[in-house]
């Protein structure tokens, strides 16, 4: 028989299709007016509010699960609603009432808070749920959109439009593709076989926002007296919340999918003000034990995979792929003040990644700061009139920047490899860094080579250099440039 | 699967979806089936040449832009099976001048040329090929020779009817015009050798092709007068951009107008290149082409430009570089047979030519001389993408109105646009100003200083949002 349907699940059903397609698109790089739009979507997200300290989103998300139970699980988190899209995919009845894992759910929570407080960065990246979705779209599906997005950059062309530009592909950070890839395949087979296993064990928002769900004041309750104890809610319930032995459903874990109000045939299950019924009865001892070891894994395998290369032809030369100089300090984006406030207050949702219109930010590979964006100048320049990270970003790693002031904000500082440069290595004379510097930091002098030829070179001048790292992608060098920046630990502002 | 295969996989299976959709709509009723778009051989317009009695087809064939293939570094280039098709039907249809050179096609130009014209009576077409050592290393005798005899190879024949000393008149390395023609012809005896040659008969005509430095081509002629070297013929650069404006769109060039002059005067027979400009004038502005239409609404730019060069009447034959079979088709029409261009049309084109002046392109042609640049830009996809942009009248200019909804529309086009046609790290941006390419310009154009005129155009663009 078809499940009656109900009118909290379909509320349900559409208010989380509206948030999770929004956020897609968001992670998807759609940038333009969507993200002025729709931007709020990412910044109400539970973890990005705490770490900006907008105690007022906060503040509504707690008193909406005060009333309400924890739907934001279930409407706004996107990573919950990926995990219900693949729940649908497996047989109907297959989920078990399961205790709740208090001694796991507890430790990973202080784990995670002691982590957030002494700011080590990779492991509140690894469980923060909203940026193990970001992780997810922004490796796997946005080379996928960019693909579709170039293929019909072609009909564009045929038709004469000039509405799509090309958009280059290209692996930002493999290691963080492993993970998100990762995540991806065990978060799908986790939600498939067994529900919301992550959201109520591992997951640290899960576990905060369970705490103000006990108590909350509407809850689904069973009707003892309608109820036949056919034990179908429980058998539906991927929450696994539902004890239809006792008739107890534990409100640290229901996420108030709605589901059981359309799965009972009699009507046995109410959302309403919550009134006790029967006095607590302990769960029983789980006996099964589950490995929960794959939303951890950290293993950073050499994925091969194919980069997009662009081929020359015939009538051009060759030129070899630049390479990313090792910086002793990151650089971090204008905005987000110094490399230690990116550490501690970025989740590593990869949204700036996305929204970077230039090619500049990709996640990093550094431990300390595992996927947490950085600049590095390969296949583009931070641009002066660009600002775009700075207004995505969720949890105010990066402040907002006005473009008027971003040229004030000194990010990086230039240093200058003598054995890279064109006019030392091979005579021809440059000054390409000089010409195109935007701050006027960099001039040719006067400079005698090792061999005594008199050639001119370029000086910096580190007091005006705002790091935007023109001057390391326009080099003529390869694969090492032989002007590069530095960080600026600490973004000196004028 | 590269940006290009991808691009061109992707277009190709889109044109076949177009033309289904084509073949969909149905004819209206019309009483005429069709128009006709060929002309017999025996119509071409032909020229006679005095030293050797020649009869000459108008329309000579450039063969420096043969259609390509997918290739890989180094490989050849050409589409043989192409080219064949297109000689084929050049000679069908009264042409029977090519034109190659040892450098063309990345070398490749005269073995195509070649294997394409030995399936024909030898009788039946003249080759004109070119003493191309341009480089120092092949200036020692042995050297030219060697590249002479690799072109009778190359050509599978024992004669060359029209050979021409390549390009003289081009400096470099800090040498004058005439201080490299000394080094390539004069100092080594490599021209003295070459009239050797054509006194046995290996070469029936001798000329020069000129570019450049004016001094030279004053000195040959000079040298002609007073009956040291007897040049059969000259080839030059002709159009009715490069007739009065040359000059003026770079001084180091000279006016078509007194190139022809001086050959008109010593009854030279002149074989004319760049009557389009490298393609130039077959694409122009649409207020200029609305113009040509008014006048004759048949006729296109291309038409207009070739009559134009082969209305002077010591004009041996006019060189097109055609890549397409509809190029060949429409070029062998314009002269079956050559309708002169009368005082009025003549006095229309100058109009236009003055317009086209206006406009300010870089005078690029596309030949790809400047190529590879060390630096990986790709100079002719630039200007050729400038000088679209200018033609089109995209130019969006936004004298402080960056709100302005036509002035954001076509920043965005311009900007979308460029980088779709060329890699970033092939744009303008990238030009460090090393120089190299000035000197192989043909058209002296102050490459460097163009790339960075437009890169300043184009970081102005980026940031007027």
């Amino acid at each position: 028989m078809k499940p009656k349907s109900h009118i909290l699940r379909t509320l349900r059903i559409v208010l989380a299709s509206f948030f999770f397609v929004v956020i897609t698109l968001l992670f998807l790089g759609i940038g333009g007016r969507f993200n002025i739009w729709f931007g709020w979507v990412a910044k109400v997200q539970f973890l990005p509010a705490l770490l900006a300290l907008d105690f007022g989103i906060l503040a509504i998300l707690i008193i909406v699960t005060l009333v309400f139970g924890r739907i934001y699980c279930s409407v706004i988190c996107p990573l919950g609603i990926m995990q219900d899209i693949f729940s649908r995919f497996g047989k109907r009845h297959r989920f078990r009432y399961s205790p709740e894992k208090k001694g796991l759910r507890y430790t990973i929570l202080v784990v995670f808070i002691v982590c957030l407080i002494v700011g080590f960065a990779p492991v509140t990246t690894l469980l923060a749920p909203y940026s193990a979705y970001g992780r997810i779209i922004q490796s796997i599906f946005r080379p996928v959109y960019d693909m579709l997005s170039n293929t019909l950059m072609v009909f564009d062309m045929r038709m004469g439009g000039y509405h799509i530009g090309y958009t280059e592909i290209w692996m930002r950070s493999i290691s963080t593709f492993a993970i998100a890839v990762l995540t991806f395949v065990g978060l799908g087979w986790l939600a498939w076989r067994h529900g919301r296993s992550y959201c109520n064990t591992l997951c640290p928002v899960g576990t905060i926002l369970s705490l103000f769900a006990r108590v909350s004041l509407l809850r689904i309750q069973v009707d003892e007296s309608k109820c036949n104890k056919c034990s179908l809610c429980e058998r539906n319930c991927k929450a696994s919340a539902i004890d239809s032995k006792t008739g107890n459903i534990d409100y640290s874990r229901c996420v108030v999918c709605g589901d059981c109000l359309t799965t009972c045939k009699h009507g046995a299950l109410e959302y309403k003000v919550f009134r006790s019924q029967h006095s607590d009865v302990s769960p029983e001892p789980d006996k099964k034990k589950r490995a929960f070891l794959t939303g951890a894994a950290l293993a950073v395998g050499s994925v091969a995979i194919a980069q997009t290369k662009l081929k020359v032809d015939g009538g051009l030369a060759a030129l070899s792929e630049k390479q990313k100089p090792q910086r002793k300090t990151p650089i971090t984006p204008p905005g987000s003040l110094s490399a230690h406030h990116m550490q501690r207050h970025c989740t590593a949702c990869q949204l700036c990644v996305s929204a970077c219109p230039n090619n500049v930010l990709r996640p990093s590979s550094d431990l300390m700061r595992f996927m947490q964006p950085e600049l590095s100048f390969e296949r583009g320049f931070c641009r002066p009139e660009c600002t775009v990270c700075s207004h995505v970003c969720p949890t105010s790693a990066i402040q907002p920047v006005q473009r008027e002031d971003k040229t004030a904000i000194r990010i990086g500082h230039p240093v200058w490899i003598a054995e890279n440069c064109i006019p030392v290595a091979n005579g021809d004379s440059c000054g390409l860094c000089a010409r195109q510097c935007p701050a006027e930091a960099i001039m040719m002098v006067d400079y005698t080579a090792a061999d005594g030829r008199r050639i001119k070179v370029p000086a910096v001048d580190n007091e005006r250099c705002i790091g935007c790292g023109k001057c390391e992608y326009l080099c003529p060098a390869r694969p090492f440039s032989a002007i590069y920046v530095e960080g600026n630990e600490t973004h000196h502002h004028e | 699967m590269n940006r290009r295969d991808f691009i061109q996989h992707t277009a190709a299976a889109v044109a076949g979806t177009s033309v289904l959709l084509t073949a969909c709509k149905k004819n209206s009723a019309v009483s005429r089936q069709y128009s006709e778009n060929t002309k017999p051989a025996e119509a071409m317009t032909t020229r006679v040449n005095p030293n050797t009695g020649d009869h000459v087809s108008l329309l000579g064939y450039g063969m420096m832009r043969l259609p390509e293939k997918n290739h890989t570094e180094g490989e050849n280039p050409i589409d043989q099976e192409a080219v064949n098709r297109l000689v084929d039907y050049a000679l069908a249809h009264g042409v029977n001048y090519f034109d190659t050179s040892p450098v063309y096609c990345q070398g490749f130009s005269e073995q195509a040329t070649g294997i394409a014209l030995s399936r024909h009576p030898r009788n039946s077409y003249f080759i004109a090929t070119k003493m191309s050592n341009f480089w120092p290393e092949s200036w020692p005798i042995e050297e030219s020779k060697a590249i002479f005899e690799r072109s009778l190879q190359f050509l599978q024949t024992d004669y060359i009817d029209y050979l021409l000393l390549h390009s003289v008149g081009r400096g470099g390395q800090g040498l004058s015009g005439m201080e490299v023609f000394n080094g390539r012809f004069m100092d080594n005896g490599v021209l003295d050798w070459l009239v050797e040659q054509k006194r046995i008969g290996r070469i029936r005509n001798l000329g020069f092709s000129y570019h450049g430095d004016i001094d030279v081509f004053d000195t040959l002629l000079r040298w002609h007068d007073e009956g040291k070297y007897h040049w059969d013929f000259v080839q030059i650069e002709l159009n009715y951009l490069d007739w009065d404006y040359a000059n003026e769109i770079n001084e180091r060039n000279t006016d078509a107008s007194y190139l022809y002059a001086e050959l008109a005067k010593r009854a030279i027979p002149a074989v004319i290149m760049e009557p389009l400009l490298g393609g130039r004038l077959a694409k122009l502005p649409p207020s200029v082409v609305r113009q040509l239409k008014q006048r004759d609404i048949h006729a296109t730019p291309a038409a207009w430009a070739f009559r134009y060069a082969g209305t002077p009447k010591y004009v041996l034959t006019v060189l097109s570089g055609m890549r397409y079979i509809e190029h060949v088709q429409e070029n062998c029409i314009t002269y079956s047979p050559l309708k002169p261009l009368s005082e009025e049309e003549n006095a229309m084109l100058m109009q236009i030519a003055k317009e086209l002046y206006e406009i300010q392109e870089v005078p690029c042609t596309g030949c790809n001389y400047c190529m590879p640049c060390p630096y990986g830009i790709n100079i002719p996809a630039v200007f050729g993408y400038y000088n679209n942009c200018l033609k089109e009248d995209i130019f969006p200019s936004s004298d402080g109105m960056t709100e302005d909804k036509a002035f954001r529309r076509d920043r965005k086009r311009w900007l979308i646009g460029y980088d779709r046609k060329i890699p970033h790290m092939r744009q303008a941006d990238h030009c460090i100003g090393c120089n190299r390419c000035i000197a192989q310009c043909p058209q002296h154009i102050d490459i460097p200083l163009e790339m960075h005129k437009i890169d300043q155009y184009v970081e102005q663009l980026k940031q007027s949002i």
